[in-house]
């Protein structure tokens, strides 16, 4: 079976620091994974290289069977892979409605002769995308917050429409970094259906968290990094190899 | 009325030339420092096109917006590699080096000396030779504008230019290519700015470098901050406030000398008072330098 996602190696250094060391990775279509370990371990260094933020210093990293290393970020999103961050990034000073339509894929209205010259064309699409997004604000719960702007939302909502926005663009495959820590544990319960939902409904999904109660409730496979190389993996059950527990009480 | 109409073209000239830069500035979040080179681009490729090839106005305009978006596209790709305050400076320093080929390019644009003898436009025969006329002329050409900026901020390239405004990293995990983005705003803002310029050429008849200095760009951008970031009608309202005010103060009786002093204190003030008690402007929602 070819791997969705595969890392081959790659190492990433920061002067001299090396925060991801000749980690290999293969992610398969339909996974739900989650990626733990302790702070400073090469998680979202790790992301950052798969997704064309960070160029890493060794090793390829493969999507769908085409080599993507030093793709930019934007050319690995339209590919397929959307992401969310740990410090949230948004539009925050759009509506989170506009937020979901923005991350659309291929709209026409988004370049000059689209936007000038074939009016109606985008205009016809953005009723269609319109529709997708109310239908995604409410599979997030966040349809009464539509004309809100996303800056006026609480964090933990601000994380469920940063994951909105990722569906948002279609993609096949997320990455989501740290979904579950510091929201309301009303919403982890939600998220985590969310998750389940989604991951059945096809979509791969690779995720960064400390909590690692949500982790075994949601992944059924478990990465576990320490200082830039993988230490274990397997189901939810790694979690408790002494290996790993050391990891976590050093 | 004939000084009210000058004054009136002078308005819808300087209300494109602050639309334009508004497209950079309160819709992208780019503080561009070149605007007065790209309007003086369009200016002496229209006086350039008249005195030698005697091409009329519309065609003068268009090469000028061409060579001006050319211009700002290869500027603005270099000067993207930096953000935020480097930016600005990376502008400035095509604002000077333009400036710079203005004056100092002699046999081409006659130095400090300046281009005289611009034809006056006229069409079918009838001539804009007044500043009544002229103002038939230039007001919808910066209403085309106005709707030309406005269409593109309401279609999803505006939200786009938003987006990339609010958080660069976020769009472009989007899928969106942020730089292409940036460098076709720059392109059609320097356009804009160009056709003013050509407008300004072809009423004035004679242009030379002092119209198109750094001093210039600083007013264009006080006028966007003035009138409100991501407000077209904000830019209306910043050109109208920088034109009349000098203009207004000429009525007020006091020496020659102290009146020129006068008048930069009061607009230097008007802004430090602006910048204090409203920062994002008369009509504007957005705060220039929020996210820096």
């Amino acid at each position: 079976m070819t791997p969705l996602l595969q890392a081959r190696e790659v190492s990433l250094a920061f002067d001299g620091l090396l925060a991801v060391n000749r980690l290999s990775l293969e992610i398969f279509s339909g996974d739900i994974a989650a990626l733990v370990g302790p702070n400073g371990a090469g998680k979202t260094s790790w992301f950052n290289v798969v997704n064309g933020l960070l160029r890493p210093s060794h090793g390829s990293v493969f999507f769908k069977g085409k080599e993507i290393t030093n793709w930019s970020g934007d050319r690995v999103a339209r590919l397929g892979i959307a992401r969310t961050f740990q410090d949230l990034r948004l539009a925050r000073g759009l509506s989170v409605f506009d937020n979901v339509l923005l991350a659309r894929p291929f709209q026409q209205g988004e370049t000059l002769l689209g936007a000038l010259v074939r009016c109606w064309a985008w205009a016809r699409q953005e009723e269609n995308a319109k529709v997708a997004a109310r239908n995604l604000l409410q599979t997030v719960g966040l349809e009464e917050m539509a004309s809100s702007m996303a800056q006026d939302l609480s964090y933990g909502q601000q994380k469920l429409l940063a994951l909105a926005c990722c569906l948002s663009t279609q993609a096949g495959l997320l990455l989501l970094d740290e979904p579950f820590s510091g929201i309301h544990p009303e919403l982890v319960s939600r998220l985590i259906q969310l998750l389940d939902r989604l991951a059945s409904e096809g979509k791969t999904i690779l995720f960064i968290e400390h909590n690692l109660e949500a982790v075994k409730k949601v992944a059924r496979r478990v990465i576990v990094l320490d200082r830039g190389s993988k230490v274990a993996d397997g189901g939810p059950g790694v979690l408790e190899r002494p290996e790993v527990l050391d990891i976590y009480l050093r | 009325m004939t000084y009210i109409c000058h004054e009136l073209v002078l308005i819808s000239i300087f209300s494109i030339l602050a639309m334009s830069l508004n497209l950079l500035v309160g819709y992208l979040g780019l503080a561009s420092m070149a605007q007065a080179a790209y309007y003086g681009i369009g200016a002496y490729t229209a006086a350039l096109m008249s005195l030698t090839l005697n091409t009329p106005l519309p065609l003068n305009m268009l090469a000028a917006a061409l060579l001006a978006g050319l211009s700002a596209m290869g500027i603005s790709w270099c000067a993207l590699r930096w953000h935020d305050d480097y930016f600005v400076l990376a502008t400035f320093g095509a604002q000077i080096i333009l400036f710079s080929v203005f004056k100092n390019w002699v046999s081409l644009t006659n130095g400090p000396a300046g281009l005289g003898g611009i034809a006056q436009v006229s069409f079918f025969g009838f001539s804009f030779d007044t500043p009544f006329k002229f103002l038939m002329l230039a007001a919808p050409v910066a209403f085309a504008c106005f709707l030309l900026i406005r269409a593109l901020a309401r279609a999803p390239f505006g939200r786009l230019l938003l987006a990339i405004r609010e958080d660069e990293i976020f769009t472009l995990t989007l899928g969106k290519d942020v730089r292409r983005y940036k460098v076709t705003a720059s392109a059609i803002s320097a356009a804009l700015a160009a056709i003013a310029g050509a407008l300004y050429a072809h009423y004035i008849s004679f242009i030379d470098p002092t119209s198109f200095s750094a001093t210039e760009s600083i007013l264009i951008i006080s006028m966007v901050i003035i009138g409100g970031a991501a407000s077209l009608t904000g830019s209306l309202l910043g050109a109208t406030f920088l034109i009349v005010l000098p203009e207004a103060l000429k009525f007020v009786n006091m020496p020659e000398s102290v009146a020129a002093t006068g008048r930069q204190l009061l607009l230097g003030l008007s802004l430090v008072v602006l910048m204090v008690y409203r920062p994002q402007g008369l009509l504007g929602t957005y705060r220039f330098g929020r996210n820096q």
